[in-house]
């Protein structure tokens, strides 16, 4: 069933399967982001009690969500590669983690600029927020991992077994941090709830979220070729690549 | 459009602050992101294109020597 | 700055050990940015093991912010003279023309700008994670720009009595750290000072007399530390 999906754990397929669909992607992410940051900022409502930081929400959540899924797509990246033997994975997930990594952050700081004028306090120790400090810690903790080897296979492996392992401790972290929380629940904060969206916030919302998501696949794509070209700089086809590429540079500096 | 003149625009019914810090932390985020992935695919390239000179001009040094040691 | 070894004058010497080891430090990036993680780590640690409130926290939190400092700059002496001493350029230094105290100055400036800087830099933010009381910010930041030198300076001396040492590494912490116990106490008591609004200039004083007195005499004892573990 899956015979289709073959030809892609070559190296090289994948490269320029990967660089056929960069421009595509940039060009939908794009036209996503335009339309939904727009949206967001001039023509979304103010929200009835949180007023215009409300638009804060709409890089806050797909950030959010989008640390998480990287996440997850890290460890099925991993375990691929160590359970199918995948080589391929292992530059995917070293592909994905720096973008994860960023991506929490601007969750975590998206989520404190919108957390001072709310709840008065640039920070606040609640289940959600320190889950998601968690999920940096793990997410440079993987960074760190890669970057310490120098096989890079070897690497790919201990850091794939760091994300497998992260992967199954995060409900545990998210259990822990909750209850936690609840028996620490004290006079302190009101928690802000999910608002229910209305049709007028749900639609910047989801342009933002799609825009937001394009985004992480094309910059993932790109790290993704650079990966493969470090992890296979041998090869006869990254060679004839480079060199084509050196020579197109050099003539088109001639020609300047 | 939800505001009536640019200034209310970059006032934000009083969040102006907190909605420019993150709209412009993130965007600066994001920015060095795509920025440091775009160098690093160049980078890479000129590495390995450095490296197969200099193994080539090994290689033809190597024979060189081999040519003056035959004649 | 003539290339005739003979004629190096001693500032030449110290900026080329001080760019050499800005150099290795940047190749190798890990060993900058992994300290500066087990501090954000380890900060983070006490509010999940103590408990949210916010006045506990900011209680606490001059105190948290300093011990994790001192934890991290303890890990990250190790790389001071370790790598050296392995391919034995640091025995080449002590061989060298120059005096001594010179190129470990350059050394301890290096390592300062490349683990205590990022310290300081991100230390508010960690403030800002143990609700750290407003006004005792300018307390924080004076007290580890003064002290966090102190800390390498310091440690350098604990680094080469025992590079030579295999597992040099719990011994080291038993080493320095009491000798970190004067600036700990004095830079925690500035920044409560600072926090119920009362001028804090003894205590600043007191850790710039630290770090006046180990900047001239430190080196000194380093020098002789490294003659020691080098032969």
């Amino acid at each position: 069933m899956w015979k289709w999906l073959h030809p892609y754990a070559n190296p090289e397929v994948s490269y320029h399967f990967a660089g056929k669909l960069l421009p595509w992607l940039s060009a939908l992410a794009a036209l996503f982001l335009s339309i939904g940051l727009v949206w967001a900022l001039l023509f979304a409502p103010a929200d009835y009690q949180q007023g215009d930081s409300f638009r804060i929400f709409y890089i806050h959540v797909p950030a959010a969500s989008l640390s998480m899924g990287i996440y997850v797509g890290m460890a099925i990246a991993a375990f691929s590669s160590l359970v199918w033997q995948l080589k391929l994975a292992n530059a995917s997930a070293a592909a994905m983690a720096p973008i994860g990594a960023t991506f929490t952050a601007i969750a975590l700081i998206t989520g404190a600029a919108w957390g001072k004028p709310m709840w008065g306090t640039w920070w606040i120790w609640d289940a959600r927020l320190t889950s998601e400090l968690i999920l940096l810690f793990l997410y440079m903790g993987v960074i760190a991992l890669h970057s310490a080897f120098e096989d890079k296979d070897l690497a790919g492996k201990a850091a794939g077994i760091l994300t497998l392992v992260g992967v199954v401790n995060i409900p545990i972290i998210k259990y822990s941090v909750e209850w936690w929380n609840t028996l620490h629940q004290g006079s302190t904060v009101s928690k802000m709830g999910k608002p229910s969206m209305s049709i007028d916030m749900l639609w910047p919302f989801l342009f933002c979220f799609i825009g937001f998501a394009l985004l992480v696949s094309v910059i993932i794509c790109i790290r993704f070729r650079t990966e493969i070209l470090a992890r296979n700089s041998i090869r006869p086809w990254v060679r004839d690549l480079v060199n084509s590429h050196v020579a197109y540079n050099t003539t088109f500096k001639e020609h300047m | 459009m939800q505001f009536d003149s640019f200034s209310a625009f970059i006032n934000m019914g009083g969040y102006g602050f907190y909605v420019w810090l993150s709209f412009g932390v993130s965007a600066v985020l994001l920015a060095l992101l795509i920025f440091s992935s775009k160098s690093g695919h160049q980078q890479i390239i000129k590495n390995i294109a450095s490296r197969q000179q200099r193994e080539d001009k090994l290689r033809q040094a190597r024979e060189l020597r081999e040519q003056n040691l035959k004649t | 700055m003539t290339a005739n070894k003979q004629n190096l004058s001693y500032r030449s010497a110290f900026t080329l050990v001080l760019k050499r080891d800005l150099t290795i430090a940047l190749r190798h990036r890990d060993d900058i940015i992994n300290p500066l993680l087990f501090f954000i780590i380890v900060v983070t640690l006490f509010p999940l093991g103590i408990g949210p409130e916010a006045q506990t926290l900011s209680r606490i939190a001059p105190g948290i912010i300093w011990v994790a400092a001192l934890l991290s700059t303890l890990l990250s002496l190790d790389r001071l003279f370790k790598s050296d001493h392995n391919d034995g350029s640091l025995e080449q230094m002590l061989l060298s023309p120059h005096p001594v105290f010179i190129l470990v100055l350059a050394k301890i400036i290096a390592h300062w700008l490349i683990t205590g800087l990022p310290l300081i830099f991100i230390a508010p933010l960690l403030a800002v994670l143990l609700h750290l009381n407003e006004q005792s910010y300018g307390a924080l930041m004076l007290t580890l720009l003064l002290g966090t030198p102190v800390l390498s300076l310091l440690g350098a001396i604990g680094v080469a009595l025992t590079v030579g040492i295999k597992k040099g590494g719990v011994l080291l912490s038993l080493l320095v750290l009491p000798l970190y116990i004067p600036v700990l106490i004095f830079a925690t008591s500035a920044i409560d000072t600072a926090a119920l609004g009362l001028p804090y200039n003894g205590q600043l004083a007191i850790i710039a007399a630290l770090f006046f007195g180990s900047l001239t005499l430190a080196p000194f004892a380093v020098g002789a530390a490294l003659k020691v573990s080098t032969n």
